[in-house]
């Protein structure tokens, strides 16, 4: 990390010599003794590459090029004289007069200055999640969970915390359109109006609407009340966000289309069959919660295990006890095996299981068996049908259905197979039997499988509309573009994955005139002037009497309205032993598609704050990658990592390669993975936008160019040739260095029991210092004292801290340009540590914020005075006052302070301004920023108290991070007060400090991570 | 070698060296003065606004209390601009016609907000709280001065930090009792010193000087 303490020692090592040297096999190479600690961050550093090292540490290489040519280095002379004279000149500016512009009539529950907060929800792929959105004066600024929502509890996922800057996006299709032209909405309801009488007489034969996953019971009613006018007219769907394979599985097991539902909090005992139930899908945010209740090590008798085979590394595999590596095709035999020794009738194990993997689905089954009634099988939505019905057969056969498994209605309106659905619609247009496609949102000429060419077929039909939040790929082949509402602008109602319905309420008119589904739908009946909110409360029958509403708006939730359990029973029998789906050949290269982590499957590609985001495992930002295994990348290309450069802020040069499958190619940057099976590439859709606007253009390569229906989720017979160009990637894992320290802590639950001390012994940990060494008097902090406990055993990597904390604390973009000079500005960044051998390393989150040391190194060497201790103990920083030196940065051990060398934040674009937080300053260039934790959040709270004449009360004051938190993983609050949560956290035996032995006494600290790890698989 | 300068030379030298000292402390003094001066803090500079609204015939004329039109003083960290609605509340009866209020009513015909011109204007950095303040027992003179004798308003105090920070330091000096916040006529008492003691006692008032109290 802090390369000036043992820099000079290891400086010497690297010298010119073994520059030369760098593709030595980093695979095969133990850890280094150099290197003291066991855990490490890339494979470079696991093997101790002096070569690595050396570029690390040659921090400018392009920079240094530049001083050296005479001619370069004249124009940088004069351009920083330049800048600096018009710095100085712009720095006496006075302040200019502002206006003060008050309503003409007050809104009566608006207090000028104090945040409304109103309960919304947000559904992606058919599924709701409960929001809380802070309203300042009528905009909406920052998206919170709602506690009361079931799919919620308080937390949320980074899409929805993401989306207050989704709504403001100035790339958002601003007017409605025919064929280019700006057109009134009376325009569109008089087209639509003819055509519709045209199909009036055919009964709507050539009419078809094509929506995503539609989870709106008001919508559902919308769209059957139009076919019951139109019958032979057609409802398709199509959500690449949506699940097609669970869908089938659940009606594959009963027969029905049902939706599943787990208890986390019941299981002792957890198997994953490449399911990323904490990352991701229905109930994430809910399922993070219950599990990472039962994993706190205090409570040892009641700590889960989990157990996943999985082939892409997702926060689930990181966060399992024991995670094995499969390619994707291989994971139902493996299902298969361990569905037999687990005892479902009929199943019989197929493949011939390398002894390795025998021995762990034995141990696997038999912790299963041992568990019944209190365990959990989950299979993942890339897994074919097939796979989702042993997981149904396993949890009946165990007799876990009922107890950690409830079967239920499903949250969907209208479930369907969905590539059927969409299949069948192209065949109709390409038959000529289409006079008329409604498109209600989605982007289906980018995201339809490449084998039905969807844009081909569409332009058969002969009225085109699309309703979608921006002009796409499939708005420029129809002739309507209907700008949508953003869901924070609109009426809608929407179904937890529990069935909770929630009332989806605008915080906000339509900035740019949208219109939502209902109004679209509204459009097509015969009372087009409707609108969202007449429809939805129509639909719910409320009359003058609204009281029952408003309890609904208020709490974000209608009470009582989650699905009881439905009676089905697995049919166990036909499913064990139903035939095998055909394997990949041996030696075929196999490949996967998945979601990406951030962009999903492109709806959210415009989206800066989402693009970039390390995305949780590979710490990929701006763009997607052929995903491989180190050792298939070096079997591939002849070495195992990525060249890399630019010193410690670098980037990493990746080979770009050609993926070649059914005739079909894509080129991509090919990036190892430590963690991913062998044989298999992943690659992440939702990126190579060729109309996704200015931020989405440019980013990564067009996934879905050789995705076909037969190959959805994984396909087998791609073929990878290197084409001999390079591509740089940002990737942030390769920004800073361990130099060997204890970092991130980790034991096994069995070496916690017998010692909790142990957790804290180990090669490069180090005990703090004693209190007294130090030459400062020590000081008191008498009123309160903030700290914050991060349980590194609870995260599950999911990033929605970093995004709160980008919202909240007005943080901008950069740009990948700038993250490649290593200058993203995230306040809060989730360190990545691996542990042990590179094909299925144990995987730890460390999320890093300021430290607020109490010995502050950042604080003592500001020439200004910028960075200053507070009476409770925050470690201030003030902006108005940073010149921008970088000496706080360059001497913070922890590298948590981030600087504006440029200006990132855009003052001029109007949309964006109306999101940021008034209350936290806008920081423009040249000045230093880091965490505070949250501080606004907390003087508000402390002026709230003491105009109440009492002390905040533990839990009062949530910083932005800590509230996003799934999992629970942050706490913060008042160290004074010795039963607020963080004081008793920081009271545990695995409480530690990062970094401790500087004598630096963090107030943030950490909780080791304790695995439970099965004693016959042992390590 | 014959000597370059003359003997007076040396005492040029000290002279100069001796005035320098002066010269630069009296530029730094005048640059301080010049800085804490009306013309960079424009304090005590009436501001021109598009009605020519009176605090001294609203507030010592009539007698009308802070908060009739500052509303959220107490709860929020913005006291509050009155809306048209609450200037049409007396004038839509009182002086209905008169021409100053013209802009008014077409604001209120309208729905168009009229645009006064800020007063009081800390820096964007700045994160003032109205509410604490008066909770605290911070009188609305003590900062904004005696309203009730401004035709236009206009800043009373230079609102910079040094300003703040004399009574966050010595709240005593300035705290009244809480009744009395809101009262124009409010003189501090001969023995403020004893009184501000024992209203720091009883209100819990901090002195607040960490940065992050006001910057963040």
């Amino acid at each position: 990390m802090n390369k000036n303490e043992q820099g000079s020692g290891l400086r010497a090592q690297g010298s010119a010599e073994t520059r030369q040297t760098g593709q030595a096999s980093a695979l095969s190479a133990q850890p280094s003794a150099l290197k003291g600690s066991e855990f490490w961050r890339t494979l470079e550093e696991r093997a101790g590459d002096p070569a690595f090292q050396e570029r690390l540490y040659n921090e400018f290489p392009s920079e240094i090029e530049a001083i050296t040519d005479p001619v370069a280095r004249r124009t940088f002379l004069k351009l920083m004289g330049a800048s600096l004279a018009l710095a100085g000149v712009t720095a006496c500016t006075k302040q200019p007069p502002e206006k003060i512009v008050p309503y003409v009539r007050q809104p009566e529950e608006l207090i000028p200055g104090r945040p409304l907060f109103y309960a919304t929800s947000m559904a992606v792929g058919g599924v709701a999640t409960g929001l809380l959105v802070e309203n300042h004066e009528g905009r909406p600024t920052k998206i919170e969970g709602n506690p009361l929502h079931p799919g919620s509890l308080g937390a949320t996922d980074v899409f929805a915390q993401a989306a207050i800057l989704g709504l403001y996006d100035p790339d958002r299709s601003q007017t409605l359109r025919n064929l280019g032209e700006i057109r009134p909405w009376s325009a569109y309801l008089g087209a639509i109006n003819a055509a519709l009488t045209a199909q009036k007489p055919l009964k709507g034969a050539g009419l078809r609407i094509l929506t995503e996953s539609v989870n709106s019971p008001t919508l559902a009613a919308q769209i059957r009340d139009l076919l019951s006018r139109f019958p032979s007219a057609k409802w398709h769907q199509w959500d690449p966000a949506s699940r097609d394979n669970i869908r089938a599985g659940a009606k594959l097991a009963f027969g029905e289309y049902v939706d599943a539902q787990y208890h986390f909090d019941q299981a002792d005992v957890i198997l994953s069959l490449d399911a990323d139930f904490l990352g991701a899908g229905p109930g994430g945010l809910r399922y993070a919660r219950d599990f990472s209740k039962r994993r706190r090590p205090e409570d040892a008798e009641h700590m889960n295990r989990l157990y996943a085979i999985e082939s892409m590394p997702t926060s689930t595999g990181a966060r399992a006890d024991h995670r094995l590596p499969m390619k994707p095709s291989a994971i139902e035999g493996a299902a298969r095996a361990i569905a037999a020794a687990a005892g479902v009738a009929g199943a019989r194990p197929t493949g011939a299981a390398q002894d390795k993997e025998q021995k762990w689905i034995a141990a696997v089954a038999k912790d299963l068996l041992g568990h019944r009634g209190r365990s959990l099988v989950i299979a993942g939505e890339s897994q074919p049908p097939a796979v989702h019905a042993i997981a149904h057969a396993m949890n009946q056969a165990l007799g876990n259905a009922g107890k950690t498994v409830v079967y239920t209605k499903t949250a969907e309106a209208e479930p369907v197979n969905q590539l059927e659905s969409i299949r069948d619609l192209v065949a109709d247009m390409n038959a000529g039997k289409v006079d008329l496609l409604v498109i209600i949102g989605g982007n289906p000429v980018y995201t339809a499988p490449a084998d039905l060419k969807f844009a081909d077929a569409l332009n058969k039909v002969q009225l085109r509309s699309h309703l979608s939040l921006y002009d796409d790929e499939t708005s420029a082949l129809c002739q309507w573009q209907i700008p949508e509402a953003h869901f924070l602008e609109a009426w809608s109602d929407a179904r937890a994955f529990d069935g909770t319905i929630s009332i989806v309420q605008p915080l906000i008119a339509p900035l740019y005139g949208g219109k939502s589904a209902h109004e679209v739908l509204a459009a097509m009946s015969d009372r087009p002037e409707r609108s969202g909110h007449d429809l939805v409360r129509d639909h719910w029958k409320i009359d003058k009497d609204d009281t029952a509403w408003r309890r609904w708006l208020h709490d974000g939730v209608m009470p009582n309205t989650a699905y009881a359990p439905a009676n089905v029973t697995a049919n166990a029998a036909a499913v064990g032993s139903g035939p095998m789906s055909p394997a990949t050949p041996a030696g075929a290269l196999e490949i996967s598609f998945r979601n990406d982590p951030s962009v999903l499957d492109g709806r959210f590609a415009n989206n800066g704050w989402l693009q970039e985001l390390p995305k949780p495992i590979t710490r990929l930002t701006w763009d997607n990658a052929v995903i491989t295994s180190p050792a298939t990348a070096a079997r591939l290309k002849g070495s195992e990592y990525p060249a890399f450069q630019g010193g410690e802020h670098g980037q990493i040069i990746a080979d770009v390669v050609e993926l070649k499958l059914q005739g079909r190619s894509v080129r991509g940057a090919m990036f190892a993975v430590v963690g991913h099976p062998d044989d298999c590439v992943t690659v992440h859709l939702g990126y190579g936008r060729s109309r996704g606007g200015r931020i989405a253009a440019g980013a990564g390569f067009n996934a879905n160019a050789i995705r076909t229906s037969s190959a959805l989720s994984f396909g087998s017979g791609v073929e990878l040739t290197k084409t001999g160009d390079t591509f740089s990637l940002a990737c942030t894992q390769y920004h800073h260095l361990m130099e060997g320290r204890g970092l991130v802590r980790a034991a096994t639950r069995e070496e916690y029991l017998r010692d909790p001390k142990s957790v804290h012994e180990g090669p490069g940990m180090e005990p703090p210092p004693p209190k007294t060494l130090t030459l400062y008097p020590e000081v008191k902090y008498d009123g309160y004292k903030w700290g914050m406990a991060i349980d590194v055993n609870a995260c599950i990597g999911c990033n929605a801290c970093v995004v709160g904390c980008q919202s909240e604390n007005n943080i901008p973009v950069i740009g990948k340009e700038q993250v490649l000079r290593g200058r993203e500005m995230h306040w809060l960044r989730v360190d990545t540590y691996y542990r042990g051998q590179a094909e299925n390393p144990e995987t730890y989150f460390q999320p890093v914020p300021c430290m607020q040391c109490e010995n502050a190194p950042c604080e003592v060497v500001c020439p200004v005075g910028a960075t200053a201790h507070s009476s409770e103990g925050l470690n201030d920083m003030v902006y108005n006052r940073c010149v921008g030196t970088r000496y706080c940065s360059d001497n913070c051990p922890y590298k948590v302070r981030r600087f504006n060398f440029l200006l990132y934040q855009d003052f001029d674009t109007p949309a964006l301004k109306l999101g940021r937080n008034p209350d936290v300053t806008v920081r423009s260039r040249g000045v230093m920023e880091k965490c505070t934790y949250c501080v606004q959040r907390i003087n508000a709270a402390k002026i709230d108290s003491e105009k109440a004449d009492r002390k905040v009360r533990d839990g009062e004051i949530k910083t932005a991070c800590e509230q996003a938190c799934p999992a629970d993983a942050i706490v913060f609050g008042n160290l004074n007060d010795p039963e607020s949560r963080v004081a008793k956290l920081q009271a545990e035996t695995r409480n530690y400090a990062l970094l401790a032995e500087l004598n630096t006494r963090p107030r943030t600290t950490y909780l080791a991570a304790v695995r439970n790890v099965n004693p016959e698989l042992g390590e | 070698m014959s000597q370059i300068f003359h003997r007076s030379a040396n005492t040029i030298a000290r002279v100069s060296i001796f005035g320098a000292v002066f010269f630069i402390a009296g530029l730094l003094g005048l640059f301080a003065q010049v800085n804490r001066s009306p013309w960079v803090t424009d304090a005590r500079v009436a501001r021109e606004q598009p009605i020519q609204f009176s605090h001294e015939r609203h507030v010592a004329g009539n007698g009308i209390d802070c908060r009739y039109c500052h509303t959220s003083v107490e709860d929020s960290s913005f006291a509050g601009i009155p809306p048209t609605k609450t200037c049409m509340n007396c004038h839509s009866q009182i002086f209905s016609n008169s021409p100053f209020l013209e802009p008014v009513r077409e604001s209120f015909r309208t729905g168009r907000s009229i645009e006064w011109t800020r007063v009081h204007d800390l820096p964007d950095f700045v994160y003032f709280n109205h509410s604490i303040h008066v909770n605290k027992g911070v009188g609305c003179t003590t900062c904004h001065g005696q309203v009730d004798r401004m035709p236009l308003m206009w800043q009373e105090q230079s609102l910079q930090m040094e300003w703040c920070l004399n009574c966050h330091r010595n709240p005593e000096r300035y705290v009244r009792p809480r009744e009395a916040v809101f009262r124009v006529d409010y003189v501090p008492p001969a023995d403020q010193d004893e009184l501000g003691k024992r209203l720091v006692a009883e209100y819990q008032i901090q002195k607040l000087t960490s940065c992050s109290t006001c910057h963040r």
